[in-house]
């Protein structure tokens, strides 16, 4: 089965990876680690800032997804839309448009200055990772607890009201459970994805005080070119990531695999004014926390410098590298999820569940060892070689189509199996096989999944700067490395074009790909008579 | 035709043990309680499953070895008979060539077997947009389009309306015999096995009795179990 070889081709790439990582860091012990108060404190560093941006983020998502759930008002439908983008956005896009607000010369401090006033907090540092964190985390904690009160029958809101459930009563009986079912997969996964950030503390980070250990690797090998503390920080953040990934597992039994997602109507004939100011309130809260950066990255993108931008070189080389990255990443990343699960759904057919969830386990390995980790080992392998730079852009590839390959076994999965479990028996019985069975049956229904999956990738892919930060050059770039080069040297003006290319291309491949089946479905309606 | 000899299965700490003969261009029905193995008995004929011992030959040949699209049978399941991302169209042909490269030959097969089961209008819809009973239809159509000399039916029709059911039974039987095709049916409606089939096969605990003609469907039946099994249904 290629499923098992690709499976095992994953492994073997992570093992080499971190096996350079070994001998390179032979004569040192990760105790060392502890011992040295700099590596203590980005330790220290990165749970806190993780703990914080979790904490804010699910606590907040609680009374901003109650909210939307029982509210209908103008704009509601954009809006749940911008909070689905904002985890797939390019991280560096995000940044630009948090700064172009909170700046120190962003709109915020331009207002505070015509009242005379300096503006109260520096966005670098921790105010401004927790401030990005939550930009990002929070409509993502928001729309997994809407899921959640979306799945609530209808039924349940008629007998809550029936049976006099007011307000708190009725949040805390009827529908709290269905929050707090959500909760710790939902912070689980946004502590790992803020204690592994890396882009957004590189960006908003204020030197030493503020620095996590993803960017303490870079910074060691980078800078410092010291690989070998590099190396040894690299193991240090494979093993935590290990212990928190182990413990996530443990406390988030299943995830939300529910895709249902059209939402019943919450009846609730209480109202009063306070709780529609409160949940006014909340709903103002979370859109001014999300539009207002979007915003102002498409504002301030159309400005003088785009033919500057458009005049230069790089920025097309950058562009040519991005696009062919995240195309190919994304079709790995799907070619590989699609040929795994095709293994591991025939298991779960015969009932090996078990067989199953492993060999999809080591696919998602990239989970524990992040990609700035995979290739820092990767760096070190090839360094020797001296078609070193030749190799970068398959390395980044290879690394990107990893770092997706967890979101499109994830979107796979279900529908695949659903698939086998209806027709297995039917091509068996009509002899459809290999690509036969693949084209005529899997591809010809899951086109929506697949192309979908593979969207993601290429969004995801294309947003990256971890896999490319230690690969880049000036020779070879990409349009985030080019974009931080930019937001570096304080030309805001060429960084806002280039954050707008971005954004339209991130945003636009979703839109287009949702436009291309809403033409290619086919009516569903039923014939009722026989 | 077809014979089942000293067949034994094991499944899940239960026992099957198949011994039957079942003659050409008849009706069998396939009665039991649930459970009792009458699924069993068609996925060892299928070639879904594979028996521990005792050997399945259709015509005096072995069909063991065989894998199922190779066994000359056709299938209409309960359900999922159709893809449902497919036209009507594609779903038959599917049946023709499992690639759907369909040569002259085989359009015309097709076209034949939409109008013997009354679907040539709906064939570019997609299941979706078909009724119940039409959607069955179709994977019928398919059915005859392959000219199987068998034709198995695991209940396809349970989940229609009384009526409808029975003149769907009466339209695959009418057809059957024009073709000259043998007819094994799962069901637990007495009355449709009554209806069309010439025999019948009790299965109860994992054996099955011998073939019989349907006129000893009765509770008067010397088999208690059966006996019982039939008053039971007709309580209802």
């Amino acid at each position: 089965m290629p499923g098992l070889l690709l499976s095992f081709g994953i492994f073997l790439f992570v093992s080499m990876a971190v096996g350079t990582l070994l001998t390179h860091s032979s004569d040192l012990d990760l105790a060392m680690i502890w011992s040295d108060s700099y590596y203590r404190h980005i330790t220290k560093f990165s749970f806190y800032q993780a703990f914080l941006s979790t904490l804010l983020s699910v606590v907040l998502a609680i009374p901003i997804s109650h909210a939307l759930s029982r509210r209908t008002f103008w704009g509601k439908n954009f809006l749940l839309k911008l909070l689905a983008t904002t985890l797939v956005l390019p991280v560096l896009v995000a940044v630009f448009g948090i700064l172009a607000i909170y700046g120190n010369s962003g709109l915020l401090a331009n207002v505070f200055a015509y009242f005379e006033i300096n503006l109260p907090f520096s966005i670098f540092g921790l105010n401004g990772i927790l401030l990005a964190h939550v930009f990002f985390n929070l409509p993502f904690a928001c729309r997994l607890f809407l899921q959640g009160l979306n799945s609530i029958p209808e039924k349940q809101h008629q007998l809550a009201s029936h049976l006099g459930l007011k307000h708190w009563n009725k949040f805390r009986l009827v529908e709290w459970p269905y929050i707090a079912g959500q909760i710790p997969h939902a912070a689980g996964l946004i502590f790992m994805l803020c204690f592994t950030s890396f882009a957004t503390v590189m960006a908003l980070g204020g030197g030493p005080k503020s620095t996590t250990i993803e960017l303490a690797i870079y910074q060691a090998i980078k800078f410092d070119f010291d690989l070998q503390a590099g190396a040894l920080l690299a193991l240090w953040q494979i093993c935590l990531c290990a212990i928190l990934a182990i413990f996530i597992q443990k406390i988030s039994r299943s995830a939300l695999l529910s895709t249902n997602f059209q939402g019943t109507t919450n009846t609730f004939p209480h109202d009063t004014f306070l709780s529609k100011c409160w949940d006014m309130f909340w709903i103002v809260f979370i859109a001014l926390l999300v539009v207002p950066p979007l915003a102002m990255v498409l504002i301030s993108g159309i400005n003088p410098k785009i033919w500057g931008v458009i005049a230069d070189l790089g920025f097309w080389l950058a562009l040519k590298n991005s696009i062919m990255i995240a195309v190919f990443a994304g079709l790995i990343a799907v070619v590989f999820a699609f040929f795994i699960l095709l293994a591991s759904r025939q298991w779960r057919l015969v009932g090996l569940n078990n067989r199953a969830d492993k060999i999809e386990m080591l696919a998602t390995i990239i989970l524990v060892t992040p990609g700035l980790v995979i290739s820092t080992g990767l760096f070190l392998l090839l360094r020797e070689f001296s078609s070193f730079s030749s190799l970068s852009l398959y390395i980044v590839i290879a690394v990107n189509a990893l770092m997706a390959l967890p979101f499109t076994l994830k979107s796979l999965a279900v529908p695949m199996l659903q698939n086998a479990q209806k027709y297995e028996l039917l091509c068996r019985s009509l002899g459809i096989f290999s690509l036969y069975r693949i084209y005529w049956v899997e591809w010809k229904s899951l086109k929506r999944p697949i192309l979908q999956a593979m969207s993601l990738s290429f969004v995801l892919s294309i947003g990256d700067l971890s896999a490319i930060a230690l690969f880049g050059s000036h020779s070879f770039s990409t349009l985030p490395l080019y974009l931080f080069q930019l937001l570096g040297s304080y030309q805001l003006d060429s960084a806002a074009v280039v954050s707008l290319v971005l954004l339209i291309l991130s945003v636009g491949t979703f839109i287009v790909i949702e436009s291309l089946f809403k033409e290619a479905t086919p009516q569903t309606k039923r014939a009722k008579h026989d | 035709m077809i014979e089942f000899s000293q067949v034994y299965y094991h499944y899940q700490q239960q026992n099957f043990t198949f011994d039957l003969n079942i003659k050409e261009a008849s009706i069998v029905a396939i009665l039991g309680p649930s459970g009792a193995g009458k699924s069993t008995l068609l996925n060892l004929l299928t070639g879904f499953i594979d028996p521990v011992k005792g050997d399945i030959a259709i015509n005096g040949k072995s069909i063991l070895q065989r894998a199922p699209h190779q066994r000359p049978l056709s299938i209409l399941f309960q359900n999922n008979n159709l893809f449902s991302h497919l036209s009507a169209y594609d779903n038959i042909g599917l049946g023709l060539h499992p690639g759907l490269k369909l040569n002259e030959q085989h359009k015309k097969r097709l076209q034949t077997a939409a109008l013997q089961v009354g679907v040539e209008d709906l064939l570019e819809r997609f299941p979706a947009q078909l009724s119940g009973g039409e959607q069955q239809r179709v994977a019928l159509a398919r059915c005859f389009a392959q000219h199987k000399p068998i034709l198995l039916l695991d209940e396809p029709f349970s989940a229609l309306d009384p009526i409808l059911r029975v003149s769907m039974l009466e339209h695959v039987k009418s057809l059957a015999e024009s073709e000259g095709v043998t007819i094994l049916m799962v069901t637990h409606h007495i009355d449709d096995a009554r209806a069309i089939a010439s025999d019948f096969i009790f299965v109860d605990q994992g054996k099955a009795l011998n073939v019989e003609k349907i006129a000893n469907l009765n509770t008067s039946h010397q088999n208690i179990s059966l006996a019982s099994f039939l008053s039971a249904e007709v309580n209802q």
